[in-house]
């Protein structure tokens, strides 16, 4: 189970697939099951690559948990929280990301 | 201090409005990501797990208090209200927007200050002893040295792009504070038996994926040499360094594989080509650079040593802060303060906007208007009269900087980790955070005494684990953090790589090893005069392995 990830060109803010485009969240994210979906993701990401609109574009490991999409790596799951020491900075800072947990 | 002449500051401009020009198009889809990467990397900005990262050069970590102030304000407008200063003697901002990067080096040049060749394969910002210039042991203040060297180094058409990055330090103690064997270069400026300046000049130290001590390759190079002799190693450098693998692409391999005697013979020869033309430092140009580091007038202020005794006396944690932050100075009547970022449980090396700003009035007040940027992650008042310590103090612990743990086990180096940065493979700040508060007790770290602990979360080792008393590797292994310990390294004069002391350590655990070794030490050392690296030098690892598996063992 993987999920399209990257880092925003304007100001590198990390962001996910969803929706038919980018959200500042990783629960929400687009979920690719099998291996045709991860090529559709792929094509994705190398399209908003050159369409300058996101850098550093990758597939991650995710799991669902009660509806929201989770990465399994730590290095994935700080990036979608935020920096561990300082909670009040990062998605997890904001009420959205807050509730989504 | 160093003031930019008109070229500086031209250069420094052209270049702001250079990369502004690169960011529009780049935000304007007109380049590529793979065009620009190399772009933004010559500017000091990287892509990290959650943002951007800018990393501001501080040349060999001498800032004056417009410039932090500066800092300050960087952090407060374009950031989230801090930075971290670094190993490099730099500071760095996390989360800067690419489209702000224009907006802050145009501030930053306002100020003399840039984001040049803190990144990329060139000559990295040149490093020096963050006592210079106010040690009383140093034969010379090295900054002057720095300033050329950063003169000579900047955009050098020929260093631009070498095989890696490559890194400078110079000392001019005997003491070495600036850990100039783990560098690329590293230059000992001393005086040779007829009173003349110079250096002995070693080469390939590094740390990395593989840590190697320099090795001494002249006792006494003439300062007028430096230039030539220094793009004499270059040369051989740029020339025969492997660039088919970017692991192997460091000096020191160069070094290492080549044989010490054999690259001596390759850089002597490149250098009898160099050394009586163009690049001879000519003793008026040094002259002139060092009149920019011509120290303030310290006028005699014999009144310190009453009034501290006395203040000594009204207050326990200013006495203890006397006794393990502040230095001797050359001057009797001043001292030289450290001012720990390493509050207990804190970040190593973090500073908030409005502790620079203080900083910044504390060091206009009472330092001649001087700070550096240490290695080890912390802020130095390098002039303040001894009568003003006590007032020093107070305005510290009023922002609380005032911790009194220079060169104590909690006075941690350590790397961003994972919880920033883009090649960690674990995390060190919280590993440093919990390290720090199971020994808060200010008491007990002084009774361990002197004790370098340095934490990096991957292999490249920018918390300079390799060279810890005690060293703390993060790695990843089966999705979990896991923690590598070594033990006997050091960076200073006698400097060593510390050894792998056995199988690694869960987060968890990670705390009570530290602990263990520690006790280990208390319990075999033969006074408390003998320092941990000294007490281990003594008795090797046996100990502290037997302290660390022997459970394991008998339960195997």
């Amino acid at each position: 189970m993987k999920v399209l990830t990257a880092n925003r060109l304007s100001d590198g803010i990390a962001v996910w697939y969803a929706n038919g485009g980018w959200a500042e969240t990783v629960g929400n994210a687009d979920i690719a099951q099998d291996k045709a979906a991860e090529d559709r993701l792929e094509a994705i990401g190398a399209a908003a690559g050159a369409n300058n609109e996101v850098v550093d574009v990758n597939l991650i490991d995710v799991t669902v948990v009660d509806g929201l999409v989770e990465p399994v790596r730590l290095r994935e799951k700080i990036r979608a929280a935020g920096p561990t020491i300082r909670t009040d900075l990062g998605k997890q800072a904001s009420p959205e990301a807050a509730r989504a947990a | 201090m160093y003031r930019y002449d008109e070229f500086d500051q031209d250069f420094v401009h052209a270049r702001v409005a250079e990369f502004s020009d690169q960011v529009q198009r780049r935000l304007a889809g007109e380049i590529t990501e793979d065009q620009f990467r190399p772009l933004r990397l010559m500017n000091g900005v990287y892509l990290q797990l959650h943002a951007y990262m800018l990393r501001i050069a501080v040349p060999y970590g001498t800032l004056n208090s417009r410039q932090l102030r500066m800092l300050g304000h960087i952090a407060r407008k374009y950031d989230k209200g801090y930075g971290h200063f670094t190993t490099r003697q730099n500071i760095q901002f996390n989360w800067p927007a690419l489209s702000d990067i224009p907006a802050i080096l145009a501030d930053l040049a306002s100020v003399e200050m840039h984001a040049i060749q803190t990144s990329g394969n060139c000559i990295r910002n040149v490093t020096a002893d963050h006592f210079a210039g106010a040690a009383a042991d140093e034969v010379a203040d090295p900054r002057p040295y720095a300033e050329i060297l950063r003169q000579w180094s900047s955009v050098h058409p020929e260093f631009s792009f070498l095989p890696r990055k490559f890194k400078i330090a110079v000392t001019g103690a005997e003491r070495d504070r600036a850990a100039i064997q783990t560098h690329d270069i590293g230059l000992h400026l001393k005086k040779n038996a007829t009173g003349e300046l110079g250096f002995a000049v070693y080469v390939g130290g590094g740390q990395g994926r593989t840590p190697m001590v320099a090795k001494k390759i002249r006792d006494f190079l003439p300062e007028a040499d430096l230039l030539s002799y220094c793009t004499a190693i270059l040369r051989v450098y740029n020339l025969y360094g492997r660039r088919d693998n970017k692991y192997k692409a460091r000096i020191k391999i160069l070094v290492h594989e080549t044989g010490v005697e054999e690259i001596t013979r390759q850089i002597e020869a490149e250098w009898q080509e160099l050394k009586d033309a163009e690049l001879k430092l000519p003793e008026a140009d040094i002259e002139a650079i060092n009149a920019y580091f011509t120290p303030p007038a310290l006028a005699d202020r014999p009144e310190g040593d009453d009034l501290l005794k006395q203040a000594r006396l009204d207050s326990k944690s200013f006495s203890e802060w006397l006794d393990q932050n502040v230095v001797t100075h050359r001057h009797p009547d001043y001292a030289a303060v450290t001012i720990s970022l390493k509050g207990i449980g804190e970040v190593p090396g973090d500073a908030t906007d409005s502790q620079m700003e203080a900083v910044a009035d504390i060091a206009e007040k009472y330092a001649f208007d001087e700070l550096r940027v240490s290695h080890e992650q912390n802020l130095i008042l390098p002039h303040v009269a001894r009568a003003d310590l006590k007032a020093v103090y107070d305005a510290l612990a009023e922002i609380g900087l005032a911790t009194a743990n220079s060169n104590l086990i909690s006075d941690i180096i350590s790397c961003p980790g994972l919880d920033y940065c883009a090649l960690a493979t674990a995390r060190s700040i919280p590993v440093a955070q919990e390290i720090s508060r199971r020994f808060a007790s200010l008491e007990r770290q002084r009774e361990i005494g002197e004790l370098k602990l340095k934490i990096s979360g991957c292999i490249n080792a920018c918390g300079h684990h390799h060279v810890g008393h005690i060293g703390i590797l993060g790695v990843e292994k089966k999705g979990s953090e896991l923690y590598q310990v070594t033990l006997g390294g050091s960076a200073d004069e006698n400097t060593s790589v510390g050894e792998i002391i056995g199988r690694g350590f869960s987060s968890e655990e990670i705390t009570d090893a530290i602990e263990q070794i520690v006790d280990t030490y208390l319990g075999l050392r033969l006074s408390p005069d003998e320092r941990f690296i000294d007490a281990y030098r003594r008795v090797g690892p046996a100990p502290f392995k037997e302290a660390l598996y022997a459970g394991e063992t008998k339960a195997a």
